[in-house]
């Protein structure tokens, strides 16, 4: 039987849900929390929020250049601001506002993409957030994080709350096994190795983590090849002294993003390697140029490789 | 503490900022002139008569804010905040210099200024979220921000004042500084936003018109604030781009053009001489 991220996601719930949860957590005994939302309430799994704190909650409807202004002005006054909004939106149509009223103001807004990368499935390239991490990296003042389990997204959210700087973090809405019992640190800019090995090191990020992790295991199983897994969740700025470490060791490496092939995780650690004289052989999978094929995450992912199999070959094609 | 001050000791500061501006403009090679002087007697009344704040105040969660979302006219406002002693006058010789804080659109990094801005159709937002937050802790501060109307084509105003009356904020106050020209041409011509009023009025604003050269008609404005209470207020300042150098009114050219030897001259000389009449 093929493993598949359902089945090793039991007991584990989708990082949205862990993201709505931890934020109603923290408003209960801080009334400083404040969420705005652009009609994103029941996609944001935030309707329970709004019963409970009424006033915490600013709707702008859909106005994503508005919900972003209004978080800063929100932020400026004090307030500790989670902008919600899917990623596709909130981080295209209000890109303007994110530069220049959260990251070049310095207002610390919690930048919250949902349904981010290709979540939305079937509904299409306009749902689809495949340019934010490229974008984003470019914004002096800004961190970008994506979460890769229900505890890093807990952290985030938590470590968010009392940042004074602005962050943004993007999550999917599919149940998320946990990548590790026992690798319980979190903080912006470390990568988490949730898996040892010596041949090769797979470097994911947000919800590609768990297909690297199959893939490890199918390497390990099948072809007797031990593979280092990394959960990237930080984007920016990313861990150049573990990408350093695992260069150093001489493994290949190959990068797994639910983003382009430009401008995201793989050519900003294929940047650092390039420029620190690693020579590492290297491969980045994510999503190509092209119009991206319809089908669920999940029908995408196997489609562009960003699957148990998939990485696996592209694997098997470094470290032979 | 706000020295009150008389409408005529106004005037005479209006003069004297529109006589600054022309200077570090005219030192600098570069600036909003035209804008600067059309939105200067706002400025002038909202940091000399309106607004309770000042550098000592500055940090303070009461403090009444405003936010330029015309940034490109900031030469106005440092005039006005080196006035008020935000900063020392002497810093705006830097103006646009390299690396200097005084850059040619407002950013924090100048004591005095909430928010960086520049590109046109953001200080609405902000406001609105400022506005919000004082609902929320229950605090009296008001939030002002000074619009052009050549950016009011920009969407993201509309998505604002849509916010601004649908959360009844009456601590908000836009001004409009109505000059009629934009840097390709009349306002009407470019892309017609009137009646402004009246598109304010059915997105759930109380809206009044000033001259917004004429000091009375501002305080008078000002002080009736909120105009109706659980609506934000929008004053509609008629103005003039270019007021007060007289080659300069109405001109498109002075939207950033940067005076000569000789037309500076020519413009402290007129200026000079209406401070003589206001004495």
């Amino acid at each position: 039987m093929n493993a598949t991220i359902e089945n090793i996601a039991v007991s584990q719930r989708a990082n949205l849900e862990v993201f709505s949860g931890t934020l109603q957590h923290l408003a209960q005994s801080d009334r400083d929390i404040i969420v705005v939302t652009s009609d994103s309430r029941g996609s944001g799994k935030l309707v329970p929020f709004g019963q409970k704190f009424p006033e915490q909650i600013i709707e702008v409807g859909i106005a994503e250049q508005n919900l972003v202004g209004v978080a800063a002005g929100l932020a400026s006054a004090g307030k500790k601001v989670f902008a919600v909004s899917p990623a596709c939106f909130l981080t295209a149509r209000a890109l303007e506002q994110i530069k220049n009223d959260v990251a070049y103001s310095d207002n610390p807004v919690k930048l919250i993409g949902i349904s981010a990368g290709v979540s939305y499935g079937a509904l299409g390239s306009t749902h689809h957030s495949l340019h934010d991490f490229a974008v984003l990296r470019t914004i002096n003042n800004l961190i970008v994080v994506a979460p890769a389990d229900n505890f890093e997204t807990e952290q985030a959210i938590l470590l968010a709350a009392e940042t004074d700087v602005p962050v943004y973090i993007r999550f999917g809405k599919k149940q998320m096994p946990l990548l590790s019992e026992e690798e319980k640190t979190f903080e912006f800019g470390k990568g988490r190795v949730v898996r040892e090995g010596s041949d090769v090191t797979i470097i994911g990020t947000g919800e590609t983590v768990a297909p690297a992790i199959l893939a490890a295991d199918k390497l390990e199983r099948e072809h007797n090849i031990s593979a280092t897994v990394v959960s990237m969740h930080t984007i920016k700025p990313l861990d150049y002294d573990l990408l350093r470490n695992i260069a150093a060791s001489g493994q290949p490496i190959i990068t797994v993003e639910e983003h382009s092939i430009y401008g995201g995780l793989g050519e900003a650690c294929a940047s650092f390697l390039i420029q620190n004289d690693f020579h590492n052989r290297f491969k980045i999978i994510g999503i190509p140029d092209e119009y991206t094929v319809t089908g669920s995450q999940t029908e995408i992912f196997n489609h562009y490789g960003i699957s148990e199999g998939g990485i696996a070959a592209a694997a098997l094609g470094l470290v032979r | 503490m706000l020295k009150v001050m008389s409408e005529k000791e106004l005037a005479q500061k209006s003069v004297e900022y529109r006589k600054k501006i022309l200077k570090y403009i005219y030192q600098a090679k570069a600036g909003h002139t035209g804008g600067s002087l059309s939105c200067i007697d706002i400025l002038n009344v909202l940091y000399n008569h309106t607004m309770n704040v000042g550098p000592d105040t500055f940090d303070s969660p009461d403090r009444d804010r405003y936010i330029q979302s015309k940034g490109h006219t900031v030469e106005a406002l440092y005039v006005v905040l080196a006035s008020r002693g935000f900063f020392p006058e002497s810093d705006l010789e830097t103006l646009c210099k390299y690396q200097s804080h005084y850059i040619g659109h407002p950013t924090r990094k100048v004591h005095g200024v909430e928010q960086n801005t520049g590109a046109l159709g953001h200080g609405l937002s902000l406001s609105v979220g400022t506005a919000i937050a004082g609902k929320l802790d229950k605090r009296d501060y008001r939030v002002f921000t000074v619009l052009g109307d050549g950016e009011l084509p920009e969407g993201s105003n509309w998505e604002a004042a849509l916010s601004a009356s649908h959360y009844k904020l009456d601590n908000l106050c836009a001004i409009l500084d109505k000059n009629t020209l934009q840097i390709s041409g009349p306002t009407s011509a470019v892309c017609n936003t009137d009646p402004v009023d009246e598109k304010f009025e059915a997105f759930g604003w109380a809206v009044r018109h000033v001259d917004g050269h004429d000091i009375g008609e501002l305080v008078t404005a000002l002080d009736a604030l909120p105009f109706e209470e659980g609506k934000p207020s929008l004053i509609i300042a008629h103005t003039v781009k270019g007021k007060g150098v007289s080659y300069m009114e109405n001109q498109l050219k002075w939207h950033h053009g940067v005076p000569d030897k000789q037309q500076y001259a020519d413009a402290i000389q007129e200026l000079d001489a209406l401070e003589v009449t206001l004495a």
